[in-house]
Order: structure tokens, then sequence, then C-alpha cells
């Protein structure tokens, strides 16, 4: 039985989650219309949101502590708010400022936030062998923190979640793998480029458990999370869990989905996982006036976000070039740039930023 | 009656699929798997419209498996068809360069010379858009380093046609890389440069040889892909000060085309080589030693101008910094000559 107050948590992480997407979107296409120009805007680069995907995010991170890592895919908003990811330096992130989480060098699709143990690869199911090896230091190590690798369910066919399906098996490692079921591999239906009916049937080859949600109710995600991290924490090895979820944009911004029926489209925004919470919570007594208050809740730390991160500074150009080592080797241990003449500088960087030119890209845009 | 001799301009998507439409038509042989290539028509607009007339047996959605398709295509290849794989974004090599680098390239040099792999692997390149150090990059030089594959980079419309009919009619695997700020997306605006006309039949554009753009007696730009167009913008620009530059196209990395580098240097004595890829071990350095073995006496000074060797970061400024831009591409002609 799920507490009532853990049902209030999730639904605000999930309304926190959706508002995000929805207020991020706004941002994003300002500076892209009419035309649409993906470099253009305080939001370039691609977007990928994930509005209806949020009861694979509550219903499992309701059961994970900070040191417990999390490891996220190119849509990966909606986990970081459900891991407690620093909404404000994220969102300074995604607005490509030097306070953002990445100082500006990740952006959406590659968050790390330390601090909680999150991270996530803009490559397909690349995020599964670190969540391994996180498990792994945990075993050694003898804690009990587990490991959590996200995955869209076109991720199931790929090379590196399968062989950390059976790494994580093999070794018995504290992971908990979830596949985001939304249906679509960008415009690849699932039928298209899998047999299985259920990604959690991959479980079946490597002899652990899979357990399907078939539905995105975050009560039943938070009751099956809750055995598989139960069963990691006790040492007792990995599981695969696969969510039905609904993709209400497109894959990403821009995305016209020409490829995708109305109706299916249609579909995934009438199955709203938010509501569905909302008409369980009425049940259980919770009256409109409180989940309002925990709406306006959310909302208000979304708009405190965007707010603060778009006050945030530009990084400097030169930054580019730091951090691409923690202990920088010094000039004469690396590899000259061979067009730089500053032997004597003992600088962690090798080359010297270039001036920026004031119509770089903008011919192109 | 009079013949019509109109024009065609094509956006450099439109000239690369009309390549592959024809020799579909040629030949059952040839046929396209990739991620998104069927009702999408590709991300980049790679295959579009090819559905329409081949339908889902030809023109192939595959799984999420790049190690599984795109070994698949060279078993196809080894089996006597010549199928195209396309994998979406560079950056994504690392998935599946065992398929690509090992056996593609190889199985022809190991086989000694008894099993051939005629392949053509296409792949968006290149940044300027913000998308961050894991789909920006523009790896001609990691491709063009390992023996065995062709490589070629399209910079505008008549070339990208030409060099597909040249790929896909190859014998070896030629890996095609094309940048998507050229192709003429929809949501990614290109540059006026790579639409160009196009001739409505089919033609080659041979491999191994570079393309003079522009020519000039004071220095010599060597370029390829997305910055042609800068390197281009850049000389028009110094020409009001008196400076010509000559202007190179490589249009293919491999088989690589030394002379006309080496012909330019000899009239010219500075060299300019500007690259999207990283500076060090690549591609900028490659060609100056080619010509510092061939005509070290002709020449007086050299610049390299390219990615410098960090991540390709993703908030604007810091992009800008890394991404060589038409004046960074000036002022190296400035200081060479100089």
């Amino acid at each position: 039985m799920v507490s009532v107050n853990t049902r209030k948590r999730m639904y605000e992480t999930m309304v926190t989650a959706r508002h995000y997407e929805e207020r991020l979107q706004e941002e994003y296409l300002e500076g892209k219309q009419p035309a649409f120009d993906i470099s253009a805007g305080p939001i370039p680069g691609e977007l990928h949101l994930a509005a209806g995907h949020e009861a694979a995010a509550a219903g499992v991170c309701a059961h994970l502590r900070p040191e417990d890592t999390v490891t996220a895919t190119h849509r990966p908003h909606h986990v970081a708010i459900a891991k407690g990811v620093d909404l404000k330096r994220m969102t300074a992130e995604i607005f490509g400022r030097r306070t953002g989480l990445c100082k500006g060098k990740g952006g959406h699709m590659h968050l790390f936030d330390p601090d909680v143990n999150f991270a996530c690869s803009g490559i397909i199911a690349e995020g599964s062998p670190p969540a391994v090896g996180a498990a792994l230091a945990a075993k050694k190590r003898g804690t009990t923190d587990v490991a959590v690798s996200y995955l869209g369910e076109g991720a199931i066919s790929q090379g590196g979640f399968l062989e950390s399906l059976n790494l994580a098996a093999v070794q018995n490692l504290p992971v908990v793998f979830v596949i985001e079921d939304n249906d679509w591999a960008i415009s690849m239906p699932k039928g298209r480029v899998t047999d299985v009916e259920n990604g959690s049937q991959r479980a079946d080859g490597f002899d652990m458990p899979g357990v399907r949600v078939d539905y995105d109710d975050a009560l039943a995600v938070y009751e099956t999370a809750h055995d598989a991290v139960e069963r990691a924490r006790a040492g007792n090895g990995p599981t695969l869990i696969e969510v039905q979820v609904h993709r209400r944009m497109g894959h990403f911004m821009g995305d016209a989905e020409g490829y995708r029926p109305k109706e299916d489209v249609e579909r995934a925004k009438r199955l709203d996982c938010i509501e569905r919470l909302a008409d369980d919570l009425r049940e259980e007594g919770v009256t409109d006036g409180d989940l309002a208050e925990l709406t306006d809740r959310a909302h208000e730390r979304v708009e405190e976000a965007i707010e603060w991160a778009k006050e945030q500074p530009e990084p400097d150009p030169e930054e580019a070039f730091a951090d691409v080592f923690v202990n920088p080797p010094v000039r004469g241990e690396i590899v000259s740039d061979g067009g730089a003449d500053d032997a004597d500088d003992l600088e962690a960087t090798d080359a010297e930023p270039r001036e920026s030119d004031a119509d770089d890209g903008g011919e192109d845009r | 009656m009079t013949q019509q001799v109109a024009k065609r301009e094509l956006t450099m998507s439109r000239a690369m699929v009309e390549a592959i439409a024809h020799e579909m038509r040629e030949s059952e042989d040839v046929f396209y798997m990739g991620e998104d290539v069927a009702d999408y028509g590709g991300i980049f607009d790679s295959t579009q419209g090819l559905l329409d007339e081949f339908g889902y047996d030809r023109v192939m959605d595959v799984p999420i498996s790049e190690t599984a398709y795109i070994g698949a295509a060279v078993g196809a290849a080894q089996a006597g068809m010549r199928p195209i794989a396309e994998l979406m974004f560079v950056d994504f090599f690392g998935v599946c360069m065992d398929q690509i680098y090992n056996q593609m390239a190889k199985n022809t040099y190991m086989s000694g010379g008894s099993v051939n792999v005629p392949m053509v692997l296409t792949t968006a390149v290149g940044g300027g858009y913000n998308d961050a150090g894991q789909h920006s990059q523009t790896l001609y030089g990691t491709f063009a380093h390992l023996p065995g594959m062709k490589v070629v980079v399209p910079s505008n419309a008549y070339d990208a046609k030409g060099l597909m009919h040249s790929a896909i009619r190859d014998d070896d695997p030629v890996v095609y890389m094309f940048h998507k700020r050229l192709m003429g997306i929809g949501w990614m605006p290109a540059p006026e440069g790579p639409k160009t006309d196009v001739p409505e039949e089919d033609y080659t554009v041979p491999f191994g040889e570079a393309a003079v753009k522009r020519e000039g007696d004071d220095a010599t730009v060597v370029t390829l892909g997305l910055h042609v167009h800068r390197a281009m913008e850049a000389a028009e620009g110094l020409a009001d000060d008196g400076i010509e530059a000559e202007v190179i196209d490589l249009r293919t990395l491999v088989p690589f085309d030394t002379e006309t580098i080496v012909q330019s240097v000899r009239k010219t004595g500075r060299l300019v080589v500007v690259d999207e890829d990283y500076r060090s071990f690549g591609l900028t350095g490659e060609v100056v030693a080619r010509v510092a073995e061939r005509a070290l006496d002709d020449l007086e000074a050299v610049e390299r101008v390219a990615i410098p060797d960090v991540p390709i970061p993703y908030a604007r400024p810091l992009e800008q910094a890394v991404n060589p831009s038409t004046a960074d591409i000036a002022e190296a002609i400035r200081t060479v000559h100089e």
C-alpha cells in the first residue's frame, strides 16, 4: 500500500516535470519563429522533452537516495527532477550558462550532477554500462547503494544494453534497468524493429526478473520498483522493468511527426499519467484544493528555475579550453598544437582561443 | 520543338537522394539500411522520398543496433549486393566501429584481395548548432586514418550527386560523410553555396580529384565540407584588400589528391589548412606533411585552422570559440601572407 504522502510527493514530482517540459518548449521556440532554426533562440541544439513519461521517473526514483546512481537518456529531464538534481543549475545548463551543472559544456542531453549521482548520455543505451559500474563499486565497497539505468524501448536491441544485462546478472549486481516504452524510436514503431512484444522479455535471456507495467500508473510503477530496488539492495541482483509511457510531443522539438498517426498522438495525450494519479488521490480523499496547492508549488519552482537560469551569465569563450582534464598536463608534456608560440605558458590549455567571429554561424542561419 | 535547358538547382540532400534512387532503379542489389530512413526520410533528409518509390524492403528501417546492421551490410556486400548503410551521426561510430574498421575496411586486404566489400557507409557530420560533444563531431581524420576505406566529403549538390554515383558503383567500401549544415534541411538552414545546378542524368565525380574553387596567387587554402563555403567567403573578403587566396575543396580524402595542392603551393608558397575536425593527429597535419614532403622549398608559411583539442562544447559562445569561423580563416590567410 502506497501512503497518501508518497502519492502526493510523486504527484508533485510529475507535475513539476510536466510543467518544466511545457515551459522549456515555450522558451525553446522563442527565436525559432516563424521559420524553425535549430541553432537560433535562447535554447539551441536538440531538445528532447519527456512529457508523458513522468510516471516512470517518479515511481522508480521515489525509492532512491542521493547515494544511489541514476543514468538517464537523451530525454533526461523528468528523471533528473525525480532524482533530485538541482533544478536551477540544470536549467542554467540547458540555457548554456556558466553556472549550469556542466558550465555550459554538456547541454540538455549531457547533464551531470554528482551531488545526487545523476548522469545521462546522448548515445542510445550507453548509460547502461556506467550504471553497472556504479553497482559494481557499491558491491565491492559493501554499501547498499543501487544503480538505475533508464533506456527507451528503442535501446533494447543495442549491444551496450544487452551486454550490461549480462554483466549485471553474472556479477549479481544491484542494478535496476528501466525501459520507458513510448512506442516510438524517433519514427520507428517498435513492431518494426523488434519481434518481442515487451522489452521486459529481454530479461529472460539473462535469467533475471523482467517485469512490465502495462500502463503508466505511477502507483504500479512504484510497487514494481519497490521490489526491484529492495532486491538489489539486499544483494539479490538486477531486475529489468519496462513501463509503458506515452510520448506527448515529437521526438525532438521541431519534429513534425509526419510518420505518426494523429490518433496515436491524441491517444498519448488522453492517457495522461498525471490525471490518473490525480484521480487516485481524489479517491483517497485529497481535495482539489490540495492538488492545486501542490501544482502551484511545482509551477513556482519551475518558474523560479527558469527565471534564475536566464539571468545567469554565458560562459566566456576561453572557458571552452578548460576541463579537458582535471589534472591538466603542462605544456611540453602534451602534444603541441603546432600553431602556438607561447612555449613557456604553463596554462592547462593547449591552444589559444580564437577571436570569436561576430558573424560566426550567422552566415548559416 | 525546342529543348528545355532550364537549370535545376537542388539542395545537397536532393542531389544525394537522386543518385541513390537512380542506382536503386538500375540494380536490385542496391538497398538502404538505417534508423529512421523509411517514413522519416532520414533525420538529415538523406533518404527523402525513397520509401514511396522503393518500399520498406529496399529502404529499410533497422533496429538501433549499428553493429548488427552495418555488419550486415558488410556481409551482404561480400555476398555481391551493394548496400548503403547509414550511421545517423558520425559520433555514433563508437558503438559499431569493429564492423567498420576491422571488418568492412580490412576484409579485402586480409583475404588477399579475394573478398571485396562494395558498400557505402553514409554518415552525418558537423556542428555549429549547439548539439554538444556527442552529436557535433566531424571525424574526417578518424576514418581517413584507418586503411581500407575510401572517404568522400561533398561540399555542394553537384559533387554530392556525382560522388554518390561513384560511391555506389565503387567495388570497395566508401564512407560518404555529409555535413548536416549543407543538406538544406528545413529546420537547419544552409548557407547559399551548397545549393547548385545539378544535371538530371547520372554522372560521376571521380575519387582523388580535388576541386580548385577559386584561383589566387597569394595563398593556398585547403579545406572540405562546410568550411569550403567559409573559406570562399574569407577569400572574397580579402580580395577587397588585394589578397588573392586560392581555395581547394578536397572532396575526397581517400584517395587523396596531393598533386593539386602541391601545384597550388608551388605557385603561392603559403598554405592554410582548414578543418572542422580536431587539430592533433589529423587532416591538417596530414596535408602539411604531404606538402612538406613534396614542396618544402616552396613553402614559406603554414597555418592550421581546426578544432582545438577539446570536445565540442554546448553553449553558443563556447562552440563558436572552437569551430573555425570565416574570420578565423581570413586571419590565417593574412598571417601566412605577411
